[in-house]
């Protein structure tokens, strides 16, 4: 009799979607055997649970002020305490998961394309288009990534949007660098040559062979990024050049607690462990990602 | 650039060498980069929504002043033009007054850079100092616990918010335990006792004797530097982990521990050794990174540097200050990146 298992663990395939759920199957065991990896996964969706279900779960809305409630310590009544306006800090923290997972994944599905295109263009086509194309994703990369940031909210003005766009024009050149790195080695070989051979147009070989070759270790680096991109926008809120109030955003959460820390000491520690935590599941996450999908750069 | 020189009179009388050649593409690339560090700032203050005509004259001027102005500002030349005026300036070291402070932009840059310098460098100094010992300790105990530890440290450092780490030490080491200073460079009272020399206090108050002004600076130093030099540590360990690990697999070693010598010798000299070329680059590379955590670091410490004097700006709209400070990072930042790939150059035989 053949079970799931044994249909998922099969030396021979007996077809093309066979094949790839054997892959996956495997890839997921793998992932799996590593505590750590698991960890990061529940962060992670835990992350995107208490986003979706934030008006459930949050025991009063985020943005209720009530002054005879201010600055209670986090106990039974409120988990995690109340803020300078007596709002409760665990609702803000809940729904403040809603804005992180708002700036990572717009980050992630407009900067990770764009250094898609321009790394396998790049190095797919190279000659002059190569060479301008890099030297405008090496000018993005002499910068510090905060710092440019910094000046592109300036220009544009502070706001969740802005900081997005902000942070997304900072993100894409690493995604150019690895594409390239990883088209340069593709484009050589010999399937590649045999598509060619049959006549396939320069895009249709870059958007129908390349890129799809390129995502393991693309996936890989986004994961590993988000943590950066949390930590980015984090620290834009803090700035104030973020997520504007009342919006609960957990940067800008801690930056009103530090007025208060030494006196109130939970408003500003609560939302620095949920960024810090959110920001280590994506980090173990992506390393287990790593040693699974692209096990040539761990 | 002295490299150079010295290879070209000492290498083959071929002419031009190679090496002048490879120095001379990397000089390249670098004004090239700078050019377009240019032209992202400039770009960055054509899109501002402030109007640079009408902060200058005020709502209430009439039409002909406000074209003289906007004349004098150069705005009515075409994009292209405005941008070489703009290169020239800043190549002659003028990037405009700060509506903030009323000064040049770069006299404020000047009077707030060395109190950056001081910190990162002391970040820097304890990154490496505790980080590169922890790499090698992390890598000779592969999988076992010392290596969990370091990871685990690392990885730490790779997800926490600067500016959180910063308020949680604070919170701890001087609101509970009462042993680190409060925020600022020195205490109220040693405010300006010290003369201006080098801009680092530690350093000015040691060459004038004043020693409680030294200690007091010190004493607040410890902690955001501490803070700081925490992610450089995350950064270096983890790298010289991995270089070692390279290191550990090669024959040489073997070959040095088969001849009798004592690990320490081995891991300590021949190992290390090795790694200490691409370690330049590493530390150098996070050194610059540093001065990117120090923005957030000096808001939190209230730290008078160039960090926190580009966040007060950037929440005034003082966009000649804003643009200025992200230039003198952007080029720290080539500058840092250039330095370190001509050291490695010269430091490494082989990338000859």
């Amino acid at each position: 009799m053949i079970t799931l298992r044994t249909w998922l663990t099969a030396d021979t395939p007996t077809s093309r979607n066979h094949a790839r759920a054997i892959q996956a199957y495997l890839s997921w065991r793998a992932l799996a055997s590593n505590p750590l990896t698991v960890i990061g996964l529940l962060i992670v969706v835990a992350l995107v649970v208490f986003a979706a279900l934030a008006p459930l779960l949050a025991p009063q809305s985020p943005i209720a002020v009530d002054l005879t409630e201010r600055f209670i310590p986090p106990g039974a009544q409120h988990l995690f305490g109340t803020d300078e306006f007596g709002r409760d800090i665990l609702s803000r923290v809940l729904y403040g998961a809603r804005v992180t997972l708002y700036i990572v994944v717009l980050v992630a599905v407009t900067a990770a394309p764009v250094g898609l295109l321009v790394g396998t263009v790049a190095g797919y086509f190279g000659g002059w288009v190569d060479v301008v194309l890099m030297r405008i994703t090496d000018i993005f990369l002499a910068f510090p990534r905060l710092i440019l940031a910094l000046a592109f909210v300036a220009a544009l003005g502070p706001g969740i949007e802005n900081a997005v766009l902000a942070i997304a024009l900072t993100a894409w050149p690493p995604y150019a660098r690895i594409a390239r790195a990883e088209t340069l080695t593709i484009r050589t070989s010999d399937f590649i040559a045999a598509v060619r051979l049959q006549g396939a147009s320069g895009a249709r070989i870059v958007l129908g062979h390349v890129i799809p070759l390129c995502s393991s270790s693309m996936i890989v680096r986004v994961t590993l990024d988000m943590a950066g991109v949390i930590l980015t926008a984090a620290g834009l809120g803090f700035l104030g050049l973020g997520a504007q109030p009342p919006l609960a955003e957990w940067g800008a959460m801690v930056s009103t607690g530090r007025r208060y820390l030494l006196d109130f000491w939970w408003v500003a520690t609560i939302p620095g462990l949920a960024i810090f935590t959110v920001s280590l599941g994506f980090n173990l996450l992506g390393d287990g990602l790593r040693d699974v999908l692209d096990p040539k750069n761990s | 650039m002295t490299q150079t020189t010295v290879t070209a009179a000492t290498g083959s009388s071929r002419f031009p060498s190679r090496y002048v050649w490879a120095v001379l593409k990397v000089v390249g690339t670098v004004l090239l980069t700078f050019l377009g560090l240019l032209l992202i700032t400039f770009l960055i203050g054509r899109v501002v929504p402030v109007d640079p005509v009408l902060s200058a004259v005020g709502d209430r001027a009439s039409h002909d002043t406000y074209e003289q102005a906007r004349r004098e500002l150069g705005l009515h030349l075409p994009l292209w033009e405005q941008f070489l005026n703009y290169v020239l300036q800043v190549l002659k070291g003028e990037l405009g007054k700060s509506v903030l402070t009323a000064n040049t932009v770069v006299d404020d840059i000047k009077r707030v850079f060395p109190a950056t310098l001081e910190l990162a460098t002391t970040a820097t100094f304890l990154g490496v100092a505790f980080g590169v010992p922890m790499g090698v300790v992390a890598a000779v105990n592969q999988g076992r616990w010392p290596d969990q530890v370091v990871r685990l440290l690392g990885l730490f450092g790779y997800s926490m918010p600067v500016f959180w780490l910063g308020l949680m030490g604070l919170l701890l080491f001087y609101g509970i335990l009462d042993v680190a200073a409060a925020p600022g460079r020195v205490d109220f009272a040693n405010l300006d006792v010290v003369e201006t020399i080098t801009g680092l206090i530690v350093v000015d108050a040691a060459i004038q004797g004043e020693w409680e002004v030294f200690f007091d600076a010190l004493h607040h130093l410890v902690l955001p530097a501490s803070v700081l030099g925490y992610f450089s540590l995350a950064y270096i360990s983890r790298m010289t982990r991995s270089f070692m690990l390279e290191q550990l697999r090669q024959e040489y070693v073997t070959t040095a521990r088969v001849k009798g010598l004592s690990e320490t010798r081995v891991i300590w000299r021949h190992a290390l050794g090795n790694v200490m070329v691409p370690l330049i680059t590493v530390i150098a590379l996070s050194y610059a990174n540093l001065l990117e955590g120090s923005v957030l670091t000096e808001t939190v410490f209230a730290w008078p540097g160039l960090g926190l004097y580009l966040t007060n700006s950037l929440l005034a709209a003082d966009m000649n200050a804003v643009l200025g400070a992200t230039l003198v990072v952007g080029t720290i930042f080539i500058g840092i990146n250039l330095l370190s790939d001509l050291l490695y150059r010269l430091v490494d035989p082989r990338a000859k």
